[in-house]
């Protein structure tokens, strides 16, 4: 296998040819923000945040679906780049309705994360606060539109790893939605396996399994009556 | 039709059955030549447009009125009537051509059901009509005498329904060329020395990606012709498929000799289903004479071409969103490279060019590559069509050398602003292109001029405005249709379009405050420099440039809620001050 070089931020580094260029970063230990990139799913090139700077060419390249190629000069953090990359955070935030208060995802979203690693304290842009449905007809797993980024980890999981090609993309824009079977609630949906590898790849609180939410956190206080009612009375029965 | 007579090459191992749909070069000239005698027998020959914006302005009526004067007279052997293409001036329809033997051509304009017998009775009869003398367009009119006509020359006088209509016009003549003449080598030498770019609007050397895709390795080759024309305003492909739907075809049959593909797509914007049908038409006969299909024109190539019908989404016209639409996938991009030229539909080398580009080439390979190349500038030859549209006296398409100024488009082609008020902006390129103000009115209107400026060549669109038109107004209408069409898939472009258009939507309902500007001008470098596809790499492009050249009345849109072209209504007030 033939091998290029190329100048990462800097530093001469080596990568077998026809890899992508978002590889050779990560190898070189740089934490580029990624959020519809995941290793082992077909490269999207949708969220655009691994985007960089290559020496010579006035465009901004998104790295996961570039080829790494003899030469390249490549920056990955510019502050023109990091103002991009707050901006598109920004806009994902604004786009649905990323309440992480109330998210069952909170404190271990990835865009969540990556918008406190870069930065964004607030969003400059309006809010459109969409009004969204949550579609639970699910057995197991519940999608709620309102925290979903439209990456597309799920869609690729279901067709790729899975075989089901159970979700994909209906709509257009921002009306974008994932969509289960011909659109119609995700339990009615014969093709699913129930596998909820689509649950394990969403970066956000999109997709998630039935009782993780904040609503269905119901504490029992009642157990203590069965118990003092068994130690004393000696009724064991359960309400 | 038929080849049971054989020609020297033909007929040796030939069966009975394959015999009918093979045709070489002498009944090629045979079928012209026939086509031709028996347009000669008719005295007068009556031509009415019969595209799109004459039909839509009472073209089949005043047809259907001219027929039954006809009849009515007995003269159904002297005279024929035909449907042909467009002649131009599309907003004077329905225009009609009345040839008579021996005598120059006469055009009139909007012509009316009442008015269509009298011209029957003025040309045969020599009846006097004030009326259609006064309709009467001359050929020194400078709407006519300043275009040069290198792809529409024959789409005023032919049938777009009849393939001998086109071949009588030295159809298929270029293919017969290439096929007996020339290498593929040779096809793609002559193209590139003729200087021809794509004419879908970025303008890449239609020479050199024809033979890009000719040395890719791969088994199956196809061809793709772009006629999903979205911009708003904007009708040249159509009027090409529609009038002239033959040229469109055996360009790409050039194309894919020259490539080495059998296959060839024609996608059509699902609104435009005249052009579809007149193409789908055009197609079974081309097959039926063996002008395309297997073994054309007696040699060893094969080519067949099919339809693929747009559903809609503008995205469709990015040429990685429009083969993954052919392959039955969601219109969506995708991103390159892999370029088209090396894995395209199905994996295969695929060449795609825009419609107008393969109606080029026939003009390259039957004049030469030198006389094509002595229209245009230093780096953009040939000629383009546009659609002039907005406050101009004379709107309709055009085809003119590339490097004619913005002047002599609007004023002496278009002859000059409506109502005689000044010239404010021509935004070209739809969408995808920025406006260009007075100051720049001599602009030479060629692809490098237009992107210096800030706009860009585009498919061909061009909207004039006077000074009524408020730009904030113009931009948010642009931004407004990007955010529709936005397909979703990258974020910057999904959520920046409806950013963009929600900013520009308070600064024309006076909502806005001078903070907003900031926004606005950080998000068009955001959208435009990190967007996936050409949709977003260009959607900016028309509010960055009204900023740039007419900053100030946004500002005071903003600052004094006063619209200088008394356009935008201030209904609403600023959440928060500045």
């Amino acid at each position: 296998m033939s091998v290029v070089t190329l100048t990462i931020d800097d530093k001469l580094v080596s990568a077998p040819a026809n890899t992508s260029l978002l590889s050779s970063i990560q190898e070189q230990g740089i934490d580029i923000p990624t959020l519809c990139h995941l290793k082992g799913l077909s490269e999207r090139g949708g969220c655009r945040l691994c985007v960089v700077e290559m020496e010579g060419n006035p465009r901004l390249f998104a790295s996961c679906v570039t080829p790494v190629a003899e030469g390249m000069v490549v920056r990955t953090n510019t502050a023109k780049l990091l103002k991009y990359r707050q901006m598109m955070i920004e806009l994902l935030m604004a786009q649905r309705n990323h309440v992480c208060a109330v998210c069952v995802q909170n404190g271990h979203c990835e865009l969540q994360t990556l918008a406190a690693k870069l930065g964004v304290t607030s969003v400059r842009y309006d809010y459109m606060c969409p009004d969204l449905p949550m579609d639970a007809s699910h057995e197991r797993y519940v999608i709620d539109h309102n925290r979903c980024i439209l990456c597309a980890r799920c869609i690729r999981v279901c067709d790729e790893v899975e075989g089901a090609h159970t979700l994909d993309m209906g709509g257009r824009g921002v009306q974008s939605r994932v969509i289960a079977g011909m659109n119609q609630p995700w339990g009615t949906s014969r093709s699913c396996t129930g596998c909820g590898k689509c649950v394990q790849v969403c970066p956000t609180g999109a997709l998630f399994k039935k009782g993780s939410s904040a609503a269905e956190m119901v504490k029992q206080h009642d157990f203590l009556t069965w118990i003092l009612d068994g130690r004393e009375k000696k009724i064991w029965h359960w309400r | 039709m038929a080849n049971l007579a054989g020609g020297p090459t033909a007929g040796t191992v030939k069966g009975e059955q394959s015999v009918m749909n093979v045709m070489n070069r002498q009944e090629l000239l045979e079928m012209a030549q026939s086509e031709l005698d028996r347009q000669n027998t008719f005295r007068c020959r009556l031509l009415i447009c019969a595209s799109t914006p004459c039909i839509s302005s009472g073209a089949l009526a005043v047809e259907d009125a001219m027929r039954k004067a006809v009849e009515a007279e007995g003269l159904q052997t002297e005279i024929e009537m035909v449907g042909t293409g467009c002649l131009g001036p599309c907003s004077r329809g329905p225009l009609v051509t009345v040839q008579v033997q021996e005598e120059p051509d006469v055009i009139y304009e909007r012509v009316t059901v009442e008015l269509a017998p009298q011209i029957l009775a003025k040309h045969l009869k020599g009846a006097s009509v004030p009326e259609l003398d006064a309709r009467m367009l001359s050929y020194d009119w400078p709407f006519f005498a300043k275009q040069k006509k290198l792809v529409l020359s024959e789409s005023s006088t032919l049938n777009p329904e009849r393939i001998e209509s086109y071949v009588a016009r030295g159809g298929y003549m270029a293919l017969g060329q290439v096929l007996r003449e020339m290498t593929p080598e040779e096809v793609c030498a002559e193209v590139a020395k003729s200087g021809l770019r794509g004419r879908g609007g970025a303008g890449f050397p239609t020479g050199l990606k024809w033979d890009m895709v000719r040395k890719a390795p791969g088994e199956r080759k196809y061809v793709v012709a772009n006629g999903d024309e979205g911009d708003p305003g904007a009708y040249m492909d159509r009027t090409l498929m529609e009038s002239d739907p033959q040229r469109v075809l055996e360009g790409m049959a050039i194309a894919g000799f020259a490539v080495g593909a059998e296959q060839g797509f024609i996608y059509v914007r699902g609104e435009y289903p005249l052009a579809a049908k007149r193409l789908e038409k055009a197609i079974r006969q081309a097959e039926r004479r063996g002008l395309l299909g297997s073994r054309i024109l007696d040699s060893k190539f094969n080519f067949r071409i099919d339809i693929r019908m747009g559903a809609g989404a503008f995205v469709c016209g990015e040429e990685t969103a429009l083969m993954q639409s052919i392959m039955g996938r969601r219109g969506q991009p995708v991103p390159r490279p892999p370029y088209p030229a090396n894995r395209g539909l199905w994996g295969g080398p695929t060449l795609i060019n825009n419609v107008e580009t393969f109606g080029n080439i026939i003009c390259i390979i039957l004049k030469g590559a030198d006389y094509y190349a002595s229209f245009g500038t230093d780096k953009s030859k040939g000629a383009k069509i546009f659609a002039l549209a907005g406050k101009v006296n004379n709107t309709g398409l055009i085809e003119v050398p590339i490097g004619i100024t913005l002047r002599e488009i609007v004023y002496e082609i278009g002859g000059g602003i409506r109502d005689c008020r000044p010239f404010k902006a021509a935004q070209t390129g739809g969408p995808s292109g920025g406006c260009i103000p007075a100051e720049h009115l001599d602009a030479q209107m060629d692809y490098e001029t237009l992107q210096k400026l800030g706009s860009i060549m585009g498919s061909g669109g061009l909207i004039v405005m006077d000074d009524q038109s408020c730009m904030p107004d113009v931009a948010r209408f642009f931004m407004e249709f990007c955010m529709d069409e936005s397909c979703g898939k990258c974020g910057p472009c999904r959520g920046g379009t409806v950013q963009m258009h929600r900013i520009l939507s308070k600064i024309t309902n006076g909502s806005a405050i001078m903070e907003d500007l900031d926004t606005l001008e950080d998000l068009c470098l955001l959208v435009k420099e990190t967007s996936l596809c050409g949709l977003g790499n260009t959607c900016p492009n028309p509010v960055y440039s009204t900023l740039r050249y007419f900053r100030e009345e946004y500002e005071s849109h903003i600052k004094d809620h006063y619209c200088p072209a008394g356009v935008c209504q201030f209904t609403e007030k600023p959440l928060r001050s500045a």
